[in-house]
This record gives C-alpha cells, sequence and structure tokens, in this order.
C-alpha cells in the first residue's frame, strides 16, 4: 500500500501536464485528490502504528543482489508521510492559484508530484539502497523544482548550487550505508538498528558517521552547508514553502533521526550535532533579523528551526526527542501557512519587502489572519502548537542542564518573536503604502493551504491530545525504545513558563530596536567576512578551469592522439592486471601447423597487417586491413562457428564501408608532429605492447581448462525451455535477453549519437 | 556516391537477395546459426551498398521511412513483448510461447530493426556530410 501510494502519485506526476492543457482551471483540485486520498490512508495508519506495531512491506526488486523495495511505517515514517502527502496536496492546490494562467503550469505539478513521490519513498524506505535512490530522486526533481523559472540566470544558479551540495552529500550517504552495510552486515534500517550497540564500537564507526553527517548536514543545511539554502528561494514561492515545510530539507534531520538509535548516543555525535545545529540556528535567526524579504525572513528562521531540530537530536535524552517530535509538527504547520501567506502578500500586492508593505489588513484580511495565527505559533505563543512545542524544548535544556544550549535557542527563539512581529505588523497594520492600493485577496486555491495549516497550528494547541498518539510513536521511533508521551498546553508555573515569558520580552524588544539591531549584526557580518556565495563561485570557477585544463591536455583534437591515449589506458590496465594476477605464464599448447588451410589463412592475416602498416594511402590501409578481418571470418566459417563467423564477415564489411566514408572525408595529415621518428617508435611500440598484452591473455585463457557445464546447461535446456535448437542465439534472445536489451539500446544510442553530433556540425557550419 | 557501372549493376541484383536473405537468416535463427543481429547487419549492407552506387537519396527514396523511425520502432519491439510476462506474474522478459510464436522471436525483430536502423542512420548522415 506504501508503494501503492507511491507509485500513484508518480502516475498523478505522469498525467499532470496532460491534465493541464484539457482542464486548466480543475487541474490543480484533482491532482491534490491523490496525495490526499494517500495522506489519508496514512490516517488510517496512526492507530495501529501508535499501538507499536509498525506496517512493514515489501516487494522483490534486484532479489540477486540483495536489494529490495522495502517500506516501513513506524512513528516517525508515518507523521513524515503524513506532513508530506496533506501538506503535499495543499501545495499542490495552492500553485494552482498561484501559477494560473503560466505557460508551464503542468510541467510545474509535473516535478512537484514527482518530488513528492521522492520523498515519501525515502521517509518510508526501510532498505538502504531504496533509501539512498529515493534520497538522490528528492536532490534532482528539487533541483528540477528550484531552477523552474529557467530562463532566469540566478535560478539556474541556485538550482545548479542545491543539487551539486545535496548531490554531493547524496555521494557521501551512499558511501556511509555502504559502511554501514558492511559493518553490521544488514542492509535493512530496521535491521540494523538491533546491532546499534555493535556499531558505536566498531572501527569503522568514525568514518561511517563523518559520511552520514555530511549527507544530512548538507541536505538540512547546516553550517558550513547552509548557504544554499536561501538561494533557493529563488524557486516559485510554492516551491519554497514545500521544500521548508515539510520535505526536502528536512530529510537531513530525518536521517539523522532514523540514525540515532544507531549511532547516536556518543560523544562525536553529541558535539557534532549539539554545534552544527546550535551555530545554525543562532545564524539562522540573526539573518533572519538582518533580511527584509518575507520569503528571505521565513527561509531564514526554516535554518533556526532546522538547527534546533538536529540539537535536540544531539541532546538525545527522552525529553529532547518529544521536543523534537513536537517542534517537527509545529514548525512544519506554521511554516508551509507562513510561506503560502507570503507568497499569497506577494501575489496580491506585487512585493515581498517588508519596507513596501504596509496596511493590507484592510485588503487582504483572510490572508493576514491565517498569517496571524501561524506567526503566533511560531513565536511561541499560547495557545498554539509552537507554544507547547517550545515549552517542551525549554523544559528538557533547562533540566538537562545544557546552558550554552539554553542560552542559544533563548536568543533563537528571541529572533523567532521579532521575525514573526515583522511578518504581520508592519505589513498589515502599518500604514497604507503604494503597493496596498491595488493588493487584492486570493482565490479559494491560495486560502485554502494557509488557512488550513494555520488552524490545524490551532487545533492541536489547543487540543493537545490529538497529535500527542502520532508524537509519541515518532519519538519512541527516534529513541528506539519506547518512551511515554504526555503533552498540555498548561503545565503551571515552570521555570520553562517563565523563560517563554522573558523569549518574548526580548523578542519585542528586539523587534523595537531593529533598525540598531540590523546594524549591529551587518557590523559583525562585516568583521567575519564570510561570503559564502564568493567563495562558493570560486570554488566552481576553479573546478571549471581545472576541467578545461585537463580536457585540453588530453583531447587536443588529434584523432591519432585520443587513440593513443585510449590504447595506453588499455594497455596498462591490462597489463597491469595481467602481470599482478600473475597471469604471464608460458601456456602448454605446442604450435603446430597441421592443417594447411588454417596455416595459409594465419599468413593472410600477417599479410593483410603488413599491408596495414606500409600503406601509403588510408584507402590502402582500410583494405589491408578488411582482408585481415575476412581471414578471421573464414577461420571462424571453418573451425565450427558459423554464427560469429557471418557476422564478422558482415561487420568487416561494413566497417570497410563507413571506415571508406569518413576516411575520404578527413583531411590529409599534416607533416610533422606524428611523423616523427620519436612518434613513429611511439606507436610501434604502443602497438605491439597492446598485441602483445592481448595475446598474452588469449594464451592465458588457452591454458585454462575449458569449463564444459555451461555449454552443456544451454544444450540440454536450450530445446526443452526456449524451444530453440541454436544455442547461440537462445542466448542472445531468451536465457541473456535482458543483456541483449541493453546491447541494442547501445546500438540505438551510437546511431543516434552519429546523426547528433554530425548534424550539429554540419548546423554549426551552416550558421557561420 | 560511386559512379561504378560494376558496383550499380552488382547492387541491383544482390539487394533483393539480400534483403530476402537476411529475412530468412532472422527467421531460421532460432534453430540454424543466424538471428536478429547477423540479419539485420545483411539488410544494414545490403542498403549501404545501394547507397554507395546511387547515392544516400535513392537509398531514403527506396526505403520510405527514416532510419531513425526503424530503429525506434525496434527499440520499442524489444522492450515491449517483456512485459507480457508480467500478467502471469513472472519477472520481465520471461518468455512466453504460444504454439511456435514467442516473444523471444517478436524480441529477435526487434534487434534486426534496431541494427538496420542504426547503420543505415549512420551510413546516411556520414553521406549526407559528404553531399554538402
Amino acid at each position: 500500500m506504501i508503494l501503492t501510494a507511491i507509485l500513484a502519485i508518480i502516475l498523478a506526476a505522469a498525467i499532470a501536464p496532460t491534465l493541464n492543457r484539457v482542464l486548466p482551471a480543475l487541474s490543480h483540485w484533482l491532482l491534490a485528490l491523490v496525495p490526499l486520498s494517500a495522506a489519508l490512508w496514512f490516517a488510517t495508519q496512526i492507530p495501529g502504528v501508535t499501538a507499536g506495531t509498525p506496517v512493514l512491506e515489501t516487494t522483490s526488486w534486484a532479489p540477486s543482489l540483495g536489494i529490495a523495495l522495502s517500506f516501513r511505517l513506524d512513528g516517525l515514517s508515518l507523521l513524515f508521510a503524513l506532513l508530506i502527502c496533506g501538506i503535499g496536496a495543499f501545495i499542490v492546490i495552492y500553485s494552482g492559484g498561484y501559477l494560473r494562467g503560466h505557460p508551464r503550469e503542468g510541467r510545474f505539478h509535473l516535478f512537484i508530484l514527482a518530488f513528492m513521490a521522492a520523498m515519501l519513498g525515502l521517509v518510508t524506505a526501510d532498505d538502504l539502497i531504496s533509501l539512498f535512490v529515493f534520497w538522490e530522486l528528492t536532490s534532482i526533481t528539487s533541483f528540477m523544482l528550484i531552477g523552474f523559472n529557467h530562463e532566469d540566470a540566478r535560478s539556474r544558479r541556485s538550482g545548479i548550487q542545491a543539487l551539486l551540495v545535496t548531490g554531493g552529500g547524496g555521494m557521501a550517504l551512499l558511501a556511509g550505508l555502504v559502511l554501514m552495510g558492511m559493518a553490521s552486515g544488514e542492509w535493512t534500517l530496521s535491521a540494523i538498528a538491533t546491532s546499534g550497540a555493535d556499531l558505536r564500537t566498531h572501527a569503522l564507526y568514525p568514518t561511517m558517521l563523518v559520511l552520514l553527517l555530511l549527507a544530512a548536514f548538507t541536505k538540512s543545511a547546516q553550517v558550513p552547508f547552509h548557504f544554499w539554502l536561501p538561494n533557493a528561494m529563488d524557486a516559485p514561492t510554492p516551491v519554497s514553502a514545500y521544500l521548508h515545510s515539510a520535505t526536502m530539507v528536512k530529510a537531513g534531520v530525518y536521517l539523522l533521526a532514523r540514525l540515532n538509535p544507531t549511532l547516536g548516543g556518543t560523544e562525536p555525535w553529541f558535539w557534532a550535532l549539539t554545534i552544527a545545529g546550535g551555530v545554525t540556528a543562532l545564524w539562522g535567526s540573526a539573518m533572519a533579523l538582518r533580511s527584509t524579504d518575507l520569503k528571505k525572513i521565513l527561509a531564514y528562521t526554516t535554518l533556526m528551526a532546522l538547527g534546533v531540530l538536529v540539537l535536540l537530536i544531539g541532546i538525545g535524552s527522552d525529553g529532547a526527542l518529544k521536543a523534537f517530535a513536537g517542534f517537527l509538527l509545529a514548525h512544519s504547520l506554521y511554516k508551509g501557512a507562513l510561506f503560502m501567506g507570503a507568497g499569497s502578500v506577494d501575489h496580491g500586492s506585487g512585493t515581498r519587502e517588508v519596507g513596501e508593505l504596509g496596511g493590507l489588513w484592510g485588503k487582504m484580511p483572510v490572508t493576514g489572519l491565517f498569517i496571524a495565527v501561524a506567526a503566533l505559533s511560531m513565536a511561541g505563543l499560547p495557545p498554539l502548537l509552537g507554544f507547547v512545542a517550545k515549552e517542551l524544548i525549554y523544559d528538557e535544556v533547562l533540566r538537562s542542564g545544557h546552558y550554552l544550549a539554553l542560552a542559544a535557542l533563548l536568543l533563537a527563539n528571541a529572533a523567532m518573536v521579532a521575525a514573526a512581529a515583522t511578518m504581520f505588523f508592519k505589513p498589515f497594520l502599518g500604514s497604507a503604502t503604494k503597493a496596498a492600493e491595488h493588493a487584492h485577496e486570493g482565490g479559494p486555491a491560495l486560502l485554502a493551504g494557509p488557512g488550513i495549516l494555520a488552524c490545524l497550528s490551532l487545533l492541536f494547541g489547543l487540543w493537545v491530545g490529538l497529535p500527542q498518539g502520532l508524537l509519541g510513536a515518532a519519538a519512541d521511533a527516534v529513541r528506539g525504545a519506547p518512551l511515554d508521551l504526555e503533552l498540555h498546553l498548561w503545565h503551571g508555573f515552570t521555570p520553562a513558563l517563565g523563560l517563554s515569558a522573558l523569549t518574548v520580552a526580548v523578542g519585542l524588544g528586539i523587534y523595537a530596536g531593529l533598525p540598531g539591531v540590523k546594524n549591529a549584526l551587518t557590523g559583525i557580518q562585516q568583521v567575519t567576512r564570510i561570503d559564502h556565495d564568493r567563495a562558493w563561485d570560486c570554488l566552481l570557477a576553479l573546478l571549471d578551469r581545472l576541467a578545461r585544463w585537463i580536457t585540453g591536455w588530453l583531447q587536443d583534437g588529434m584523432l591519432h592522439r585520443y587513440l593513443a591515449w585510449i590504447f595506453t589506458g588499455i594497455l596498462v590496465l591490462l597489463g597491469a592486471t595481467l602481470a599482478v594476477r600473475g597471469g604471464l605464464v608460458w601456456p602448454g599448447i605446442s604450435l603446430e601447423i597441421e592443417d594447411a588451410l588454417g596455416g595459409s589463412l594465419a599468413l593472410l592475416m600477417l599479410g593483410g597487417t603488413v599491408g596495414a602498416i606500409r600503406a601509403r594511402s588510408r584507402m590502402e590501409a582500410i583494405l589491408s586491413l578488411a582482408i585481415t578481418g575476412m581471414s578471421v571470418a573464414l577461420f571462424f566459417l571453418l573451425f565450427g562457428a558459423p554464427d560469429v563467423g557471418i557476422t564478422q564477415l558482415m561487420v568487416e564489411t561494413l566497417s570497410a564501408i563507413i571506415l571508406v566514408l569518413i576516411m575520404a572525408k578527413l583531411p590529409m595529415l599534416p607533416p610533422g608532429s606524428d611523423r616523427t621518428g620519436a612518434a613513429k617508435l611511439f606507436h610501434a611500440t604502443l602497438a605491439l605492447g597492446l598485441g602483445g598484452v592481448v595475446s598474452a591473455i588469449m594464451l592465458a585463457v588457452l591454458d585454462q581448462p575449458l569449463a564444459l557445464d555451461l555449454s552443456r546447461f544451454f544444450g540440454d535446456t536450450s530445446l526443452l525451455e526456449a524451444h530453440g535448437r541454436n544455442i547461440v542465439n537462445v542466448i542472445l534472445v531468451d536465457f541473456r535477453g535482458f543483456d541483449t536489451l541493453g546491447e541494442i539500446t547501445v546500438v540505438a544510442s551510437a546511431g543516434l549519437g552519429v546523426f547528433a553530433l554530425l548534424r550539429a556540425r554540419m548546423g554549426k557550419r551552416g550558421r557561420s | 556516391m560511386m559512379d561504378s557501372l560494376i558496383l550499380r549493376t552488382g547492387v541491383r541484383l544482390l539487394l533483393p537477395l539480400m534483403l530476402l536473405f537476411s529475412v530468412f537468416i532472422l527467421w531460421r535463427g532460432h534453430n540454424e546459426p543466424g538471428g536478429g543481429f547477423v540479419g539485420g547487419l545483411i539488410c544494414a549492407v545490403g542498403f549501404a551498398l545501394h547507397a554507395l552506387a546511387f547515392g544516400v537519396k535513392a537509398m531514403r527514396d527506396m526505403l520510405k521511412v527514416d532510419p531513425r523511425s526503424i530503429l525506434g520502432t525496434g527499440l520499442l519491439i524489444g522492450i515491449l513483448p517483456g512485459f507480457l510476462g508480467a500478467f502471469s506474474g513472472e519477472p520481465y522478459m520471461t518468455a512466453q510461447w504460444l504454439g511456435a510464436l514467442g516473444t523471444p522471436v517478436l524480441f529477435d525483430i526487434g534487434v534486426y530493426l534496431v541494427v538496420v536502423g542504426a547503420i543505415l542512420a549512420m551510413v546516411q548522415t556520414l553521406m549526407a556530410e559528404g553531399d554538402e
């Protein structure tokens, strides 16, 4: 059923462009039904999962490699799956309203649904390899989403940046997962989770940890890999809303949470996560305060939230994990609502700059209301879910005595209060600006998403018993053992409540003195002078130059030098393998010329070769080579391999024809460089060396005893099972038909490649 | 294009025979030496020789379809029948037989068409470039 849900969303993605063409006004509502029904199905699984029985599903994928498409739905996966499908459905609806009339609306839905399917697969995958595949799929699909406005150079750059950073992390993930699989001997997450204690003392643990943290930190934009996230804002707003609230960037957090029972609880884990998380949270809050663009503010507050989530996993105590689950849900809800609300403001008024916004309350009251509710949740005020989550965090961090973390959290939360105030007060209640004149309320598609998410923030806050079971199950999954979670909106006059009050006070203070704070932060930034974007550009430029240098060195445009490189490579690899593996033995076969016909064919081949070497013109060389080739074909025909013989004959004929066609057009070689004595000597050495190594391999192979069991198997079964008497052909089209399919695909690509390459050249010449 | 009387006369006589032979080779491949790959090669050699003798335009006129369409059709015929087994729950490309007719034969035809299409696409492009 999990796989069905994923496939259904992929199917919806596939039909999205067509559906959009046929029913432009309705397509987003219809498409949203798919993730919505998936979300409903996931919702029906809540009772079972909270009772402690995860849903398991396995479909065989590549059984010979031990890879299966196995899925597992425990509390953590279920919480994520619900967020992905639930928020995803509203994002689809919202984007239909936001991109109304956009020429590529259908394609947008295709991308976002494909991304949704990848994300859903990622959080439910139990098999390590499927986890990696889905992880990479999220990177690729998000690349398409971020670069959706591909005419814009900035969008393209941001898309590539996100792809390179998160894709690079994906490579680390693969290595880390493979190490984990090797160390534990298990290839499913659930099986590995039971061998956590062994893994944590394993010799490979440090390497594994570094690789997996690299993957999670790049994906979740932890400092110092945070720079791609604010740039990803160049994507259309629905994408940002989705990436930031429920998906993509939370994938890294998901990975850390998922691995916590296996790899967590050690000193390196604790320090890496708390430091990265704490710094990210502080950095994000500081940058949020400096920003004046509504979307940028939200993007940086996401950094803060991600930092806090990572910090909580790093602390890893029962209370911290409860707070993790609570804050995860609270953040997803309010961030989704705020992003969509900010998009509506942009859509309605034409700007997202706080300075240019004001007095929108009269024009966009509904959007304003939803933003206000969600902003209250972000600020952590009662009676919203954000408050409950923040109390859990304070309570736990205070109890466990991580005072440094507490200070960081206090500052970050105060910054959230100020950011929340910035989101609402000036744009909606401030004095009316020019932007407000023509501002207008969005349609139902634009209001549905933020409305429902804001309402859920409020509902879950007032009635905390509602999400309690699921959040408890999620915390259990991160803990790896049951713990009990009880949520209260009001838990008396506690120190945590005092901290909350302090947070609000500090936050409002920051908001009141915002210009001063901004200046101070600018000062800090000037002191540190870290411009990640410029560093990134330099890195890419450097890579570019290196690649160009290597390419220029290896591929200078002279065909014979390409061939020399290729043949040198083959010679070195084959020769080294032969020497290292001890294959250089003189075989025990004697060279007797018993057969006059065979002997004369061999002479003919030699003659052809000599002719090719001595040839004065290309045509002569081709014909001489054809003599050699034809003699080989005759050899096959004589010694009982008619299939190979005919094929060789045809291939020889064709290569002669094609070579003639090509050679006739090649320019004469310039005299000089490759005609000197030294060049000739090099070519002769290369040719003799390669020929010698290949001959040595052939002789070494002949020396091996012939294994007949395969021939016997095919001989026995080919007529019985494949209804054919020609074993060669039966192997090609039946027993190993899949290989043949691969081969004809290569043949097809080669044909099309020649066509495309020459056409491109001709086109260029035609234009010049 | 080669303006040679011997080549032209030879090709005129040989091409029909080669086409016939290539289909024969394709058909008998399951039980005797032959098969889609060799058959396709023979067919492609025939057309390539024709193009050499009469020019690439004459070849295209005779062929009626673009080699790339042949290639695509072949690839589809190679890929699609593999799914037939899925109806009885068998893995992709499990052979299905209906008397003497089976998916391997279809697959072989796909191989034949891919080989013909790919080689003729190359020959055609290479020769067309020379014409300009």
